[in-house]
């Protein structure tokens, strides 16, 4: 219990009359990949809006634990969910900064770091030597990173000019930026070619297994939700239907009943048929 | 009819049928606005009763500028191609091109330096000097709200006139010097974008040009009405002329004339001014590179071009607003504490709308965010006018046309492609289709 990094409480979001989020209760273990999955329009967007800040959740509590301290997300800004309880977010639809160079987009997710370390514009105003060494500490960051995705190459390309596989993997390197304790991931294999989900799967491995960062993972390709989570939530119409391990998430007839569109029985049936 | 524009030009050729077929269309359009516009003539005769009488010809005549217009404007547009296109030129105009660009900063500052001793009996260019450096100095902080951080400021003269003002009250009140109160000028129109900067900042695009336009109307209309304090339209007077330091530049014993010993002229101090805008404008430029390249700077493009990966990336958006917000209000305050002391004499009458849309005009034509570009467009847009002054009242209508034009064939400024703030190993310019302009 004390090992989840992140713990949703009887989380409930409405827009209007309706229940997007109902009751949802969930957890994400600190260093592994939790996944949360589920048919079009079952909630996952709206439960990845509460946590990171986007929309204030009528009800229910959001924990976040560092090892030293814990913060409850819902009681803050969006902009300090980030800042100050480290989680980093993507977006399913690429958000970069098109006209910036892929260089740059890492270097405005040190913001925060950079900016205690130019005295909030005042001292780097005027170039002073502790203001540049950290700004060739972000660069050095950020190289880094664009290694990682081999991207060094292209590091002075305008980020909106990359192909659209290297534009989602430049989002999720330009989150890491931000040195998050929780990464969350809005599908991020969305529109990924079989070879270049291959790739995403092994930078979020080495992202876990080399930086300890935890994952909270929004996906449709079960190729990369089977394959690298360690842990699966399904949702269905705003309602946790079943959690497991990846294997007891295959064999559950509830959620091939909600992927399937059918009921329990006739998925039962379905899966014996097979067998 | 502009996607159908671009997909008959793909192949180059000359669509004779549709060049003919839209003069046709702009004609007739010319023709139901200007048959009452042009074509009858109404006036109050001597009783009050109506008199009119008709100019067909003038009509006929307009018509058919139009029409001959719209065909000439088609061709140029037949052989300079779409927009968008890419034109590939040889290696050689490529790298004289690319060496012009970068001598022309250098040799546009070292021509500015030179101005007053080039043109030192030349009263009239002197004057105009000041004048546009003025407005080069306004576009440059307004670059910063609108180029920057994309938030459409309409206006951007209600900090001119703050400045102006906390000059001039500051001033003939307190009996100030000129180099006491620009700072404070600066931190008081600073103080003024950040009051305008609260309620604006979950306003974008269109609401948010119109609250600005409203400030700006609102700071007129106090400065017109609050006449215990501004003097209403009547304005305040007798604004103390600049000194050198301490040194005045008057003809008295104590004047810098007398004391360096030579001949006193008044070109002295128009100098001096000239000098004065020149250096004001340069630390605009110099703080404005600077910011770009720290933190805040990237924050502010940053925020032009996704506010909400801003927010998922840990910005503070509202505080970053409110700095783009003061730091530009604060250079409109120095370029109006400037104006106060050059004019000796300001009035709610030199702060209108006009003045905004003028400033903005110079930054979207300059090409957004492009220091160089909004330089020379203030060149342009003052100077400009003023070279068409032998053309009399033609002159708005050139003037005009050499605008739409330009936004023809440079729709996005004159220099409309961004440079990067940071580099790894190749300092290459980005393209002005990546780069947004902000809905902020």
């Amino acid at each position: 219990m004390i090992n989840d990094i992140l713990s949703v409480e009887n989380l409930t979001m409405r827009f209007g009359g309706i229940v997007a989020v109902n009751e949802l209760s969930f957890t994400a273990e600190r260093g592994k990949i939790t996944a949360l999955i589920g048919p079009n329009g079952a909630g996952k967007t709206t439960v990845f809006n509460c946590i990171t800040g986007f929309y204030k959740p009528t009800s229910g509590i959001i924990r976040l634990r560092h090892t030293d301290s814990e913060w409850q997300l819902e009681t803050l800004n969006d902009f300090r969910i980030s800042k100050v309880a480290k989680v980093a977010r993507t977006f399913q639809n690429i958000r970069l900064f098109p006209g910036m160079t892929a260089l740059e987009n890492l270097m405005v997710a040190q913001h925060n770091a950079l900016m205690r370390a130019s005295g909030y514009t005042f001292l780097g105003l005027f170039g002073v030597p502790s203001f540049r060494a950290a700004e060739n500490a972000a660069i050095d960051l950020a190289r880094y990173w664009l290694d990682q995705i081999g991207l060094l190459p292209r590091a002075d390309d305008a980020a909106g000019n990359l192909p659209y596989g290297d534009q989602r993997r430049l989002e999720i390197v330009r989150a890491m930026c931000t040195e998050p304790a929780l990464l969350c991931l809005d599908e991020p294999a969305a529109g990924l070619n079989a070879k270049e989900s291959g790739e995403l799967n092994e930078l979020l491995l080495r992202i876990r297994g080399e930086h300890g960062t935890s994952i909270l993972l929004i996906e449709h390709d079960m190729s990369v939700v089977m394959e690298i989570s360690d842990h699966i939530n399904v949702l269905d119409y705003g309602v946790k239907i079943a959690h497991g391990t990846p294997q007891e998430i295959r064999d559950d007839p509830k959620v091939i009943a909600a992927y399937l569109g059918a009921d329990e029985e006739e998925a039962i049936a379905v899966m014996e048929g097979e067998t | 009819m502009a996607t159908a524009s671009t997909s008959s030009k793909i192949t180059r050729g000359l669509d004779v049928a549709f060049i003919f077929k839209k003069a046709v269309i702009s004609a007739l359009v010319a023709l139901v606005l200007f048959s009452l516009m042009i074509g009858v003539r109404t006036e109050a005769g001597s009783d009050g009763q109506l008199t009119y009488w008709t100019r067909f010809g003038d009509l006929a005549a307009m018509v058919a500028t139009v029409f001959g217009g719209s065909i000439l404007i088609e061709l140029l547009r037949a052989w300079w191609g779409p927009v968008e296109t890419v034109r590939v030129m040889p290696p050689s105009a490529t790298r004289a091109l690319s060496f012009a660009g970068r001598a022309l900063v250098p040799v546009l500052l070292i021509f500015a330096f030179l101005v007053p001793v080039i043109f030192y009996n030349e009263r009239y260019i002197l004057d105009l000097g000041i004048l546009v450096l003025t407005y080069v100095m306004l576009g440059w902080g307004l670059n910063i709200v609108v180029g920057l951080a994309g938030l459409l400021d309409l206006g951007y003269v209600a900090f001119y006139a703050v400045g102006a003002y906390s000059y001039a009250l500051l001033a003939t009140t307190f009996g100030w010097s000129f180099w006491m109160c620009l700072p404070l000028a600066g931190i008081l129109a600073a103080f003024f974008g950040i009051l305008l900067g609260f309620p604006v900042l979950r306003l974008r695009g269109d609401y948010l040009a119109i609250v600005t336009l409203a400030f700006g109307e609102i700071i007129r209309l106090v400065l017109l009405n609050w006449q215990s304090l501004t003097g209403g339209p009547n304005g305040i007077s007798g604004i103390p002329r600049p000194t050198m330091f301490g040194i005045p530049l008057t003809p008295g014993d104590d004047g810098l004339a007398a004391m360096l010993g030579i001949e006193f002229s008044p070109t002295h101090r128009i100098v001096f001014l000239f000098y004065l805008i020149l250096v004001l404008a340069l630390i605009t430029n110099w703080a404005t590179i600077r910011l770009r390249r720290l933190p805040i700077g990237r924050a502010w493009e940053a925020l032009r071009e996704d506010e909400v990966a801003c927010r998922a990336l840990g910005i503070n958006t509202t505080t970053t607003k409110l700095t783009a917000f003061a730091i530009g209000a604060m250079f409109g305050g120095f370029a109006g504490a400037f104006f106060a002391t050059r004019q000796g004499f300001i009035s709610p009458e030199s702060f209108t709308f006009h003045e905004s849309a003028l400033v903005l005009a110079i930054v979207v034509l300059g090409g957004m965010g492009s220091q160089l570009g909004v330089a020379l467009a203030a060149l342009a847009l003052i100077g400009g006018f003023e070279l068409f002054r032998g053309l009399e009242h033609f002159r708005m209508l050139v003037f005009g046309m050499a605008m739409v034009l330009l936004m023809i064939w440079r729709p996005r400024g004159l220099i409309g492609h961004r440079a990067p703030t940071v580099y790894l190993e190749r300092n290459q310019a980005i393209s002005s289709d990546l780069v947004k302009e902000g809905s902020g």
